[in-house]
């Protein structure tokens, strides 16, 4: 059905590139997302603020642009401080650090506003109950208020990853070789766009159907106990 | 840096505004347009009116706006039928391109944020208009739509939203929009801090703006919960 | 954040440090969508007229080369943050580049055309005539300057394009017009192809200095002149050997040296 002319094996290699782009960044927009929840529930404000200022700006500016602005201005900024810091040659950031870095910086913004739902959603007695047994605020953290936030938060999160599996394309505009990139390049040399752009859409298709069974299987393992959701 | 470039050049930017608001909401307003019929099929008890409605949400939610795009404004050129016939008129033009991927894009999230909301219609108002003995046709009408219409508000302002940031890709099939202005002056000035820095602030102009917008109709939407005063 | 930012830094000074210890390399940037001059094949590999000279280039100033991709946009400010050390990406010696960047030797030069579609009807391109007509272009080039500053002031729309090869797409999807760039570029890249039948240059050589620089060269960061003096030599030498005119004669059968 599909002639790839000889391409099918790059697309692949595109496509992993995709997944291995989307899952770093999701572990970093993870590890911020945490940080700046904690940061934004916190009692000091100059943290509030920071917080506020991060997800303010991320979520009223396009990705694309971000994206851009990080990939060139980072350059220079780069550049600027390792010859400020005396070091001669400045660290090498290619596309797919850039594009990780970028995309997980975004999506840390939209993680942290979910999580920060999740973990209001927490009652308070329980994590009062920890403290009043003694716990200390890490133990509080990993014992009582993670386990029942990740319920909380599973819906938001598994949207937020969603978006962010799509959003790996924009990674392309900066050069990174994935999949979209590779099957621009296929269809402009055999004059085939159409074929290979929906080869790309099945691609992603594939992985959010893919993604989308993982987070109903964890919904339910999580809301083991719980009564079921009326829709 | 040196926002002197900006100034200069500020009318490239007012150009790129423009391209990005015609195209953000031109494509809202046909994408809602198609929305409402698609959400009620979808919500049919009818397999057959049911399916095609959730393989096209299917595949405009699955897929990034950006391959959709490119699918329409590079992928239709592959076909000769179609560079032959009148429709290439149309898609020959990245403007129609654009509006044609966007429309087809946020239809199919405004269908999916609808139908929750049709299929979530509280029992005792359709029990109320059956009761009334209005017609299918008038229930939707006066009450169903209405008041899906109200609770879709918070997720269709994040819709918007999202719409708006999504066009920024139209520069990447030659359209000059914001972000395109923006990479016209990189490119000419090498700096790229300025150029974005700039495009950021418009767009962050526009969010709040839609923001504000949904806060106030919001307001009078759920004028009904509001705390009496009295 | 910080601590990654930090321990990516650590990671890339000890790699380079690394490199330092063996042989001297010396990292080329590339853009690789310039056919015939740097294109990028099927396998993508990076292939073409100037990926031939600069392995003989490297060869003559014996020092280990590593050619790495880079997006015409950027290719300025890549090198500036070292991610490479010198652009072999036909990218002209003009003025206003010169206060960004030094430049080697020329090593070709050829001028700028217009092309069109054959029975356009298109025959004098001056920005009177072409009022009113779209012309396609890559951002960033000479002839995107050029355009910019004749052209687009009198009424003519420039299309902008991040590489030559979506500009010569979209020509021939009835698009663009006309497109403007380096007439070797686009006649290897595109009027000989397949693509390319049933379109041809028009109008005159666009050769002036003043915008068009003169000639090609390499670009290496400001003040690094020992590079490019060895390039410079490099290039004396590959000439005068003529394994220059070898390469050359790969790719062309004209002089594409120039004056």
């Amino acid at each position: 059905m599909f002639n790839l002319y000889g391409y099918g094996p790059s697309i692949l290699e595109g496509s992993w590139l995709t997944v291995k782009v989307a899952l770093l960044s999701l572990l970093l927009a993870v590890v911020l997302g945490m940080v700046g929840a904690l940061a934004k529930l916190s009692a000091s404000r100059s943290a509030r603020l920071v917080a506020g200022v991060y997800t303010t700006v991320i979520r009223g500016v396009p990705d694309l642009v971000l994206m851009l602005l990080i990939f060139f201005g980072g350059q220079m900024l780069v550049n600027d401080l390792s010859t400020a810091l005396g070091y001669e040659t400045a660290p090498d950031i290619d596309p797919f650090t850039a594009g990780a870095l970028t995309l997980g910086f975004i999506y840390g913004a939209y993680m942290l506003e979910t999580f920060r739902g999740a973990i209001l959603s927490v009652p308070a007695g329980q994590l009062e109950a920890g403290y009043a047994y003694g716990m200390r605020k890490h133990q509080v953290f990993f014992r009582i208020l993670l386990p029942q936030m990740i319920r909380h938060a599973l819906p938001g999160f598994g949207n937020n990853w969603l978006v962010l599996l799509k959003s790996t394309a924009l990674v392309s505009v900066i050069g990174l070789d994935d999949m979209v990139r590779r099957a621009g390049i296929a269809g402009r040399a055999t004059q085939k766009s159409f074929t290979f752009y929906l080869v790309a859409a099945l691609g992603f298709l594939v992985f959010t159907t893919i993604s989308i069974i993982l987070l109903r299987w964890a919904e339910k393992r999580y809301s083991l106990g719980f009564a079921p959701r009326t829709h | 840096m040196n926002f002197g470039i900006i100034i200069d050049n500020i009318d490239l930017y007012l150009q790129g505004l423009w391209m990005t608001v015609q195209l953000v909401s031109l494509s809202l307003a046909t994408g809602l347009v198609l929305a409402v019929p698609l959400a009620i099929l979808a919500n049919s008890n009818n397999w057959l009116l049911r399916g095609p409605v959730w393989c096209y949400s299917y595949f405009f939610r699955g897929t990034p706006l950006l391959v959709q795009t490119f699918l329409i404004y590079y992928g239709m050129g592959q076909f000769q039928l179609i560079k032959e016939s009148i429709l290439w008129s149309v898609f020959r033009e990245a403007y129609w391109c654009a509006l044609i991927a966007f429309t087809l894009n946020t239809a199919a999230y405004t269908t999916e944020i609808l139908r929750g909301a049709i299929k979530n219609t509280p029992r005792g108002e359709i029990e109320a208009a059956i009761a009334c003995g209005m017609s299918r046709l008038l229930m939707i009408r006066r009450i169903i739509l209405p008041s899906a219409f109200r609770r879709t508000l918070p997720a269709y302002g994040n819709e918007v939203i999202f719409m708006l940031h999504g066009s920024s890709i139209a520069g990447l099939i030659t359209l000059v929009d914001l972000t395109e202005a923006a990479r016209t002056i990189n490119s000419r000035y090498l700096s790229p801090y300025e150029a974005f820095i700039t495009a950021g602030l418009f767009y962050m102009a526009l969010t709040f703006l839609i923001v504000w917008l949904f806060k106030r109709i919001e307001f009078r939407w759920f004028a009904h919960l509001r705390p009496r005063s009295g | 954040m910080k601590k990654l930012l930090t321990a990516i830094a650590f990671i890339g000074m000890t790699c380079a440090g690394l490199g330092h210890a063996a042989e001297k390399t010396v990292r080329i940037g590339t853009e690789g969508a310039y056919a015939p001059f740097n294109y990028t094949d099927a396998s993508g590999q990076l292939k073409g007229f100037e990926i031939d000279l600069a392995m003989a280039l490297c060869e003559e100033m014996k020092v280990k080369c590593v050619l790495v991709q880079q997006d015409w946009d950027g290719m300025i400010p890549a090198l500036l943050a070292k991610k490479y050390d010198a652009i072999m990406a036909s990218m002209a010696i003009t003025e206003e580049r010169k206060q960004k960047v030094d430049f080697s030797d020329k090593y070709y030069n050829v001028p700028s055309k217009f092309v069109h579609k054959k029975g356009s009807g298109i025959q004098d391109v001056s920005p009177e005539a072409l009022k009113g007509k779209t012309v396609g272009v890559q951002r960033g080039t000479i002839q995107d300057n050029y355009l910019t500053e004749l052209y687009e002031k009198k009424g003519v729309r420039i299309t902008r394009y991040g590489t030559q090869e979506e500009a010569n797409l979209d020509l021939t999807a009835g698009r663009v017009d006309l497109l403007f760039a380096d007439s070797v570029a686009l006649s290897d890249g595109f009027l000989k192809t397949d693509a390319g039948k049933g379109y041809e240059f028009v109008g005159p050589d666009f050769t002036d200095p003043k915008w068009f620089g003169s000639g090609v060269g390499v670009a290496v960061r400001k003040g690094d002149n020992e590079l490019r003096e060895a390039f410079n030599k490099a290039i004396t030498a590959v000439r005068a050997s003529g394994k220059y005119d070898e390469i050359a004669k790969k790719y062309f059968d004209f002089d594409i040296y120039g004056k």
